[in-house]
């Protein structure tokens, strides 16, 4: 029996305003943009954006910036978009900068079931305020929380009837953590192709974790 | 900064390079290191968003909008690169995995802290992998000028926010290779034509002088 896709704007309308949404993509390499554009056209709000970075003023993830879709952001660089910094220091957008490696292990820990990672990345900057540190065989690390979102929005190179994924190069970056440490996970793919195309081990994430792909455009 | 200087930095600092090993170029300044690679050695280059073996841009037309650098810029994959994502990235980086890493620098201290990352109230532009890669390279070699705007960049303690409490390995600028130690920095080498007195007149921080300081040699 196969699954069913779903048009990106009910994918848009899944995603409720005031939702925790973790977004694949790296300078907006990797980030379902359908999707992005279907939040856009519904004019969704007061969304927590849980990414790498907000890309720039126009592309991917940073068309939500343009388009006031989002109140806070949890990322670990804003540097190449100056409407996030403009908004920013206008206190319309709350940043919560987090290391990058610290960023991809909170995801996963989440997702694995763990509930944060120790790590020496931040100690002894700014990023150690209000956490404690742990020394542990004569080593000092922050403890990092686990970092949970309501919804994944994830994109795929190849997708197969039964949601089982595939990435491509460096569009890979965030999407596999990201897609058990969401409630709802929804995916995009370059490519939607049958059963059995996708070899078991090239499936890099099982469909079983995935809520809803969208289907191709029409 | 002058190219003359950009280019005195890079080629002392692919000096540093050595074969076979792993190494993070941040961006800007230290990409150019890429350019002076000693012949006869091979690096393995790794880009924090997911590879390991990238090559040069391609050719114009076509790019692959799936390969591209931290900073968003199309590369090429070399004969066997490999891609994963950013977990496993930062394994790498934060696992003892990468042998060296090169960034730019804001300003450096006494005891070897960087700050590289923000200056309050001016410039939030995030850390990205900079925090992760100061708490995981084996080696973290700050590539920078030596003064901006009039102000050294070696200072006696940081005034910016630092980037790591770990200090760095190695300070390479246009005047002069330093060594933070237990006791301080080492002035270990000076640029061509520059003298000690003219590093230690353009260094903010007090330097340790152990004898001769040689000029630095640089890649060709």
């Amino acid at each position: 029996m196969h699954r069913k896709a779903i048009s990106a704007a009910e994918a848009a309308a899944l995603i409720t305003d005031g939702s925790s949404v973790m977004f694949g993509g790296f300078m907006g390499v990797g980030t379902p943009t359908r999707i992005v554009d279907a939040l856009v056209a519904r004019g969704a709000r007061n969304l927590t954006i849980i990414g790498n970075d907000t890309a720039r003023p126009g592309v991917a993830i940073g068309k939500l910036i343009d388009a006031g879709c989002v109140a806070k952001c949890i990322v670990s660089h804003i540097g190449t978009n100056p409407i996030t910094q403009k908004k920013m220091i206008a206190g319309e957008i709350e940043v919560d900068l987090v290391p990058q490696g610290t960023l991809a292990e909170r995801i996963r820990a989440a997702g694995a079931g763990l509930g944060g990672v120790l790590t020496p990345t931040g100690v002894g900057t700014r990023v150690d305020e209000g956490k404690q540190v742990i020394e542990l065989e004569g080593q000092s690390f922050l403890l990092e929380k686990a970092l949970p979102a309501d919804v994944a929005i994830i994109l795929a190179h190849e997708a197969d009837y039964n949601f089982n994924l595939t990435y491509r190069l460096t569009a890979t970056n965030f999407n596999p953590v990201m897609a058990l440490a969401a409630k709802l996970v929804i995916a995009e793919a370059g490519e939607i192709v049958p059963v059995g195309v996708i070899p078991p081990d090239a499936v890099r994430t099982p469909g079983i974790l995935v809520t809803h792909l969208v289907e191709r455009p029409r | 900064m002058s190219m003359e200087a950009k280019e005195i930095i890079a080629r002392r600092v692919a000096l540093e390079l050595r074969d076979n090993t792993l190494v993070n170029l941040g961006i800007g300044l230290p990409t150019l290191v890429a350019r002076y690679i000693p012949p006869g050695i091979r690096v393995h280059f790794q880009s924090e968003n997911g590879i390991i073996g990238f090559g040069a841009p391609p050719p114009e037309g076509m790019e692959d909008p799936n390969l591209t650098d931290a900073g968003g810029g199309f590369i090429s994959a070399m004969p066997g690169a490999a891609s994963f994502d950013s977990a496993m990235s930062f394994m790498l980086i934060r696992g003892g995995h990468l042998d060296m890493t090169v960034l730019g620098g804001l300003q450096v201290d006494a005891r070897g802290q960087l700050a590289n990352w923000m200056v309050p109230g001016k410039l939030v532009p995030g850390m990205g992998g900079a925090m992760d890669l100061v708490a995981g390279a084996r080696r973290v070699v700050v590539a920078m000028q030596h003064v901006a705007k009039g102000e050294s960049k070696i200072v006696p303690e940081l005034t910016l926010p630092p980037t790591a409490a770990r200090p760095v390995t190695l300070v390479v600028t246009d005047l002069a290779v330093l060594e933070p130690s237990a006791q301080g920095l080492i002035l270990k080498e000076r640029a061509p034509g520059v003298s000690v007195e003219a590093v230690r007149a353009a260094t903010a921080a007090p330097l340790i002088i152990l004898g001769d300081v040689p000029e630095m040699a640089l890649t060709p």
